[in-house]
């Protein structure tokens, strides 16, 4: 049990450094970049000079070294340097010498510093995760326990009434709510229970019946895969020998079904429950901006669009050690769940 | 070997079902409709009119959108992309994938390894990033390209591509399940017994083990297309989707969503849009559960 948590904690910087140079390259290599305002075209030089002030001058390899913190960055002195030398220049000054990069110290990932936003430029990436992570994990958190709850008892009540009209409604609606996109889901409740009842506010993040739509809107579809999995699941187990003998010893069934089968059965659950929990407290981008909620997911696809790379891989970061470590705790459970299973190869 | 041979009665079974035929009989009235709307109905959906936003009516089926355009020539407007995206998306994806995870599965050892690897890395990256990215590096080389070799598809760029960022992402899932089916053929009888016989790699893998493979790839790809609208509609939302006069369902729901406000709701331009797209992907998520019941009568229950 031990190895394997140690074992898991490493695969964590595998997967965070994966991910992170991957993110980091993509963005860097799409065409664009993220000092460009508006309309407004920036000549080579304002550029180079704003590349080299945040570190991302010269090449793919050296940007993504100061980036995670094992090269020395530019020297601050430096830099400032290069940008009243530019202004200088546009007056009418001296002759501006580029080529010399004076080093300065060790300050990137690995030294914990995720770097300022390149496009807010006031704001500090961690600062923007700070601020922006709790509504999202709230959010996130209320759906998945909503999408989890509701799709277990849904689909173990298909599974025990098989083939019945209870079965096939809970299939139909599980298909259904998996074939609407959020976007839909989400302005179509607004309409109903904000605009036409009046129940619920439109939107907004203030106090707690401002988090029940969006809540809904982001579970509706892992409510219908968890319900799909749990009635697969369920089936499969009710035909086990085990459920028959606790039957056998004349359990009752309401017995049989939540402390013996379903035990076993909610396992498939679990291990899609973590992946998907990670995907909801980063946040969903759709279910944010309909509801206008300040939450990461915004953030994220922005920084996307932006070519703003030390706020997209600051949120990759984010997103990939929830990731794993959520999957450590699936992987965990499962043990306790199913004492069958041993964690160490 | 065909694959009906490798599936016996599988095309029965699923004619027996009726939730398979709803389906299809759902999906080819759209499709007809999708095909023929253009010819059959009186209103060209570009055309704009001094009728706007007019709500429902024995004139405009659907209503009108803000510029007066009649919304049932555009729903029908919107299922052609949407369905041809949908389709030629999961059939890029279908091809890169299965080739990928042929060769991963039937070579094995090292090169499976790595080839493996990569698809973890692909999956550790966020799919929007690889989209995003992929959409703003191509656009420039295909339309240069269409401009050069084939003007007369300039007008669908943007669709192309579409399909071809899409159909780059969703092909991991199918390279896996693809891999993890190879794997096992592989190692069966008929396998061993051709490679005996002295037949090539290339036959064995297109003639004894791509058969096999049909049944899981049919169901996985009936189950990619739905995926591959939704993306494509995900992508429109953003405003990187098809972008005006051309429209797709993803276009006309995002539309739809920024005519929902407190003062007046203009409740044609999401409903319809979403019905039509909701009852697609429906169509499509039963077709793809018969096809699996059809195909693999073991997990019949």
């Amino acid at each position: 049990m031990f190895t394997f948590v140690v074992r898991r904690i490493f695969s964590l910087f595998l997967v965070l450094l994966v991910a992170v140079t991957a993110s980091f390259c993509l963005l860097r290599l799409a065409p664009g970049n993220p000092f460009t305002q508006g309309e407004r075209a920036m000549t080579p030089e304002q550029l180079n000079a704003e590349e080299r002030k945040y570190d991302l001058d010269g090449s793919l390899f050296s940007q993504w070294a100061r980036y995670i913190g094992v090269q020395r960055k530019n020297s601050k002195e430096n830099v400032r340097d290069v940008r009243q030398e530019t202004i200088s220049e546009k007056s009418g000054g001296r002759e501006v010498s580029q080529g010399t990069r004076e080093l300065g110290e060790f300050s990137g990932l690995l030294q914990g510093d995720f770097q300022p936003c390149l496009k807010y430029k006031d704001r500090t990436v961690r600062e923007l995760i700070v601020q922006t992570i709790p509504v999202s994990a709230t959010l996130g958190a209320l759906a998945l326990l909503l999408a989890t709850v509701v799709g277990v008892t849904l689909g173990s009540l298909a599974a025990l009434k098989k083939d019945k009209l209870a079965d096939a409604g809970t299939m139909f609606f599980a298909l259904f709510a998996v074939s609407l996109p959020t976007f839909v889901v989400g302005p179509a409740l607004i309409l109903v229970f904000a605009l036409w009842l009046r129940w619920l506010p439109v939107g907004g993040w203030n106090g707690a019946s401002s988090i029940v739509l969006p809540a809904i809107t982001l579970a509706g579809p892992f409510i219908a895969y968890i319900s799909r999995l749990t009635r697969t699941s369920m089936l499969e187990v009710l035909g086990q020998d085990f459920v028959r003998t606790a039957r056998a010893k004349g359990l009752a069934e309401k017995r049989v079904i939540y402390r013996h089968a379903l035990k076993v059965a909610i396992l498939p659950v679990v291990s899609f429950v973590g992946p998907l929990a990670a995907n909801l407290v980063t946040g969903s981008l759709v279910v944010e901006s309909v509801f206008s909620l300040p939450g990461m997911g915004g953030f994220f696809v922005n920084s996307v669009l932006n070519r703003d790379v030390f706020l997209c891989c600051g949120t990759v970061v984010i997103y990939c050690t929830l990731l794993v470590l959520l999957n450590l705790v699936v992987d965990v459970a499962y043990k306790f769940l199913d004492p069958r299973i041993t964690l160490d190869e | 070997m065909s694959s009906p041979a490798t599936h016996p009665g599988a095309l029965r079974r699923l004619l027996k079902n009726p939730k398979a035929i709803a389906a299809l009989a759902v999906l080819g009235l759209i499709i007809l409709l999708a095909i023929a709307g253009p010819w059959v109905f009186p209103y060209a959906p570009e055309t704009t009119s001094s009728a706007t936003l007019s709500p429902p009516s024995s004139e405009h089926w659907f209503g009108t959108d803000l510029n007066g355009r009649d919304l049932f020539s555009r729903v029908l407007q919107g299922a052609r992309v949407s369905l041809i995206v949908g389709m030629c998306g999961a059939l890029v994806s279908f091809l890169i994938g299965t080739a990928y995870g042929l060769v991963s599965g039937y070579v094995g050892g090292r090169t499976d390894n790595v080839m493996m690897r990569l698809v973890e890395v692909l999956h550790s990256v966020p799919r929007l990033i690889i989209i995003i990215v992929a959409i703003f590096t191509f656009a420039p080389r295909l339309e240069g390209f269409l401009h050069v070799h084939w003007p007369e598809m300039k007008g669908y760029a943007k669709v192309l591509l579409i399909i071809l960022s899409l159909g780059l992402i969703e092909w991991l899932s199918m390279a896996r399940i693809v891999r993890g089916q190879v794997l096992t053929l592989k190692e069966q009888q008929f396998v061993l017994a051709a490679r005996a016989l002295g037949q090539s790699h290339v036959r064995i893998l297109l003639r004894h083990i791509l058969p096999n493979l049909i049944g899981v790839v049919v169901v996985y790809l009936t189950l990619t297309i739905p995926a591959v609208i939704l993306d494509e509609s995900f992508l429109s939302f953003l405003g990187l989707g098809i972008s005006d006069p051309q429209a797709s369902w993803g276009s006309l729901l995002s539309d739809g969503k920024n005519a929902i406000n407190p003062i007046r709701s203009y409740w044609w331009l999401l409903v319809f849009p979403a019905t039509a797209m909701s009852l697609t992907l429906l169509s499509l998520n039963f077709l793809g559960d018969a096809l699996r019941d059809a195909l693999d009568p073991r997990a019949r229950r």
